[in-house]
């Protein structure tokens, strides 16, 4: 029984391999070019266990692999239009060539490498469970890897094509995501262009700004502070402070949202940015007076003594030795709050109902109905998105850094 | 002064805090001040108020106070010296229902208007004129009529008799802030039928919502703890679902879903021959699965949005897995490898006992920020297709039926459940890892 381990589990690895790339390589060409077909998984699959069982007994560590592996990717096109009677994909060959020939190369290359980067220094030998655990283990990374990716880019991807797309051509053909670069940008652009022109896309940029920018403000003022204090000052409470300061954070923002509904609107700061600018830091500063607490408390207090002993006073202190020790952990808290201040959704949606004062997460929901077109709500989307999450790639290490920070310990 | 606390602290012990303890301890008070303040004013009496309103009977409609509203002419219109003219007073209740009491006005009359039958509930002292009109009752209107006449002081300055404003005074009852009070919301959404059913997917969506986002960030985490080309990229990437704005990412996801002609989606699995018809991921209550000689009723909806959840928040669990991972010392690993451990064994026996403290918190965190999540499912089904949780519901009754009362009679349960989960977590859970 020992002997057909390998090969048998080989062939189930080729075979996951060989579905799995056919459907993915068939779905982005489909995409890319507009041409529809059912690739054939099932086929996929068969080759693609023939496939490993070739990568396991002619590949071997000794033998030039290179030119073996593009032998057997090339064998895979072969054999898929034999066993596909030269139209594999339920097409003439002549009907998109360029299509078919590059879902084939593109499955039969990623197949092979993927079988070969997991069935790497494997021959046909039986191996100790130690071995053979590490082959599942390449296994389970790469495909979870790959479907892991998948998973995550696909809504971002049809968000993005559709923005770029109109509404006809996509009730056609939905899985036509094809789009033409070289058109030009005002073409290429117009839902962009018209969200910008016609539905106030402008403003509620602007408003999200403000908005997000004097969040950041106001929670960094009355956070600094009060983290300072917690993590610094001795005084009765500092200990169930600093712990439960966090539990602020846990009350959901639906249980807030009726009684400031009912107050902000008796006192006129409902339908207003400045409701918002004051609810906003209130969800924050507990949170960034926690990290900020939890950084203040790793700063050397040497530091800081030292300057009170030469005459600085405390807020003196706090100013030109903690803050200038502090830099990472204030761009870190500021961006979290800058986050949850663009992204956020329920008062905005609750609070604002005049089309000047929007944020652009009031404004996109705008966009939800069925008088505009889909390409619309997903560039609102797609401006929605793109400042937060380039400031994010940007300062991405602080971040991290500043998120998990707060409660890892080494 | 400090002189004398020098001796002080001298002579005898300090019973009391000297005065550099009691200055840090004012200072303290002083940098927390503002942060007490907002938190106070934003999250702690709201949540007050709130249990306040579910036991009140208050509409959506109540918030608009009733107040009264005046009208002011003259007819005929006055055109020459001596002209006679009605000057009318028309006072409403803006309200339908509420009551308005002691409404009273005055009005600085024109110079050069003379007044010559005076209404009986007004008095005029000098060029002000002071009307009692009394209560006014719900929807009802009153006139207060009397006659005038002009001289040409009034015709020449080309004034007339609305320049000047009339200024009301008058006592409403504000039904928010009134003394009544009743169980009625509560019986309300106590014997709704789906009140219950409510409470179940809630619980349904915070559970699994909960294990999917931490069985995806710890297999997430595994995959990126090794390192290889592009890492960095995929470690950005797989933060996207956290970073986007919910509404980017769930419009997104409905467009992607849609049953419709266009649903990306669907058209795949059709085209992969998955599917014959299109599946409506976020309209469909539930389809019947036989499994096994069982027979159970799988819900299609709620467990779209549960994935939904999975999706939008493994980043978090995730980035502290790694986090934690990272931090763990290889040199256990490299032993386990010297004792041949095999690569599960590894995982299971080191890597899972070092996440534990990790993985309890974060599912206790996520696990009260999924019950508190409302705006995912709001914007992918909106309740609909048996996915209405607690929340979605205390927005359903408190703006979609505008019954406030109801809306935070919800809001309370909600706080209930959660206290309840709270205390639960905190009895149990770990003290040392925090």
């Amino acid at each position: 029984m020992r002997r057909f381990q390998l090969p048998v589990t080989a062939c189930v690895i080729g075979a996951v391999w060989g579905a799995l790339w056919m459907v993915l390589a068939g779905i982005t060409m489909m995409m890319v070019s507009g041409l529809v077909f059912t690739p054939p998984a099932g086929l996929a699959a068969f080759l693609g266990a023939l496939m490993a069982l070739g990568i396991l007994f002619f590949v071997t560590p000794e033998s030039r692999k290179f030119p073996r592996l593009i032998g057997l990717a090339l064998l895979l096109v072969f054999g898929l239009l034999m066993f596909g009677r030269m139209a594999p994909f339920g097409l003439r060959l002549s009907e998109g060539i360029w299509t078919q020939a590059g879902t084939m190369l593109l499955w039969a290359g990623l197949s092979v490498v993927s079988a070969h980067l997991c069935l790497e220094g494997f021959g046909s030998q039986p191996v100790r469970r130690y071995l053979y655990e590490l082959l599942m283990l390449r296994v389970l990374k790469g495909l979870g890897l790959v479907l892991f990716s998948v998973f995550v880019a696909l809504p971002f991807y049809v968000m993005v094509m559709t923005s770029l797309k109109s509404q006809q051509s996509l009730l056609a053909n939905p899985l036509d995501f094809s789009v033409n670069i070289t058109a030009p940008p005002d073409e290429l652009f117009r839902s962009y262009i018209e969200l910008f022109t016609k539905f106030h896309f402008d403003t509620f940029l602007i408003n999200s700004a403000i908005v997000s920018v004097v969040t950041v403000f106001i929670s960094l003022a009355f956070a600094i502070p009060g983290a300072y204090a917690v993590a610094r000052l001795r005084f009765p409470g500092q200990a169930f402070l600093s712990r439960s300061i966090l539990l602020i954070y846990m009350v959901p923002a639906i249980i807030l949202v009726i009684p400031l509904y009912a107050v902000f609107s008796q006192l006129g700061l409902r339908n207003s940015l400045v409701g918002l600018m004051v609810v906003y830091p209130a969800t924050t500063i507990p949170v960034a007076l926690y990290m900020l607490q939890g950084y203040f408390r790793g700063l050397p207090s040497e530091l800081e003594e030292a300057g009170l002993m030469d005459g600085l006073s405390r807020v003196q202190v706090i100013w030109k030795i903690t803050l200038p020790l502090a830099v990472p952990a204030l761009a870190s808290v500021s961006l979290y709050v800058f986050m949850i201040a663009w992204n956020e959704f329920l008062f905005a949606f609750m609070f604002l109902d005049d089309l000047d004062i929007f944020t652009l997460s009031r404004g996109v929901v705008s966009l939800n109905s069925s008088e505009v077109p889909r390409q619309h709500l997903m560039a609102g989307a797609v401006v929605a998105t793109l400042p937060v999450l380039v400031i994010f790639l940007w300062f991405e290490k602080y971040l991290v850094s500043g998120l998990t920070a707060g409660s890892v310990k080494g | 002064m400090e002189a004398n606390t020098l001796i002080g602290s001298h002579s005898r012990p300090p019973s009391k805090a000297g005065a550099l303890a009691k200055r840090e301890r004012s200072l303290a008070y002083i940098m927390l001040l503002p942060t007490f303040f907002i938190v106070l004013g934003i999250v702690l009496l709201p949540l007050l108020a709130n249990f306040w309103i579910s036991f009140k009977p208050v509409t959506l409609g109540d918030l608009r106070a009733a107040q009264p509203v005046v009208n002011e002419r003259i007819r005929p219109r006055p055109k020459a010296a001596g002209d006679e003219g009605v000057l009318r007073y028309r006072v409403r209740n803006s309200s339908k229902k509420d009551q308005l009491y002691a409404v009273s006005f005055t009005d600085v009359l024109p110079s050069g208007l003379e007044v010559t039958n005076l209404h009986e509930s007004c008095r005029i002292n000098g060029s002000v004129l002071t009307c009692r009109l009394g209560d006014l009752e719900g929807g009802s209107r009153l006139d207060i009529e009397m006659e005038t006449r002009v001289s040409q002081v009034y015709i020449d300055s080309g004034e007339q008799a609305r320049a000047s404003k009339p200024v009301l005074a008058y006592e409403a009852e504000n039904s928010l802030t009134n003394l009544e009070f009743s169980l009625d919301n509560f019986n309300k959404i106590f014997s709704a039928r789906e009140f219950w059913q409510v409470l179940r997917v809630s619980l349904y969506y915070t559970i699994f919502g909960t294990l999917g986002a931490l069985v995806m960030g710890l297999f997430a985490a595994q995959l990126l703890n090794t390192a290889f080309r592009g890492r960095i990229i995929l470690r950005g990437l797989f933060l996207f679902p956290y970073v986007a704005p919910v509404i980017a990412v769930a419009f997104a996801w409905v467009l992607l879903l849609d049953a419709g002609p266009g649903g990306t989606f669907n058209a795949m699995l059709q085209q992969m021959e998955v599917s014959d018809g299109p599946i409506n991921f976020l309209g469909k209550r539930s389809v019947d699965v036989h499994l096994f000689g069982f027979n159970f009723a799988f819900p299609v909806a709620l467990t779209t949005v549960i994935i939904f959840e999975s999706w939008r928040y493994f980043p978090l669990a995730f980035l502290f897995i790694l986090a934690r991972m990272q931090s763990i010392s290889s040199e256990i690993y490299e032993a386990a490898e010297m004792d041949g451990a095999t690569p599960f064994q590894q995982f299971w026996y080191l890597s899972i006992p070092q996440l534990l403290g990790i993985l309890s918190i974060l599912f206790l965190l996520r696990f009260i920020w999924t019950f508190n999540k409302f705006d995912d499912i709001f914007l992918l089904t909106g309740g609909a297709a048996g996915t209405r949780t607690l929340t979605v519901d205390v927005y359903e009754q408190a703006f979609a039926v505008s019954n406030l009362g109801a809306g935070a009679a919800v809001a309370v349960v909600v706080f209930f459940v959660l206290l309840f989960f709270s205390l639960i977590f905190f009895k149990f859970s770990p003290r040392d890892d925090g």
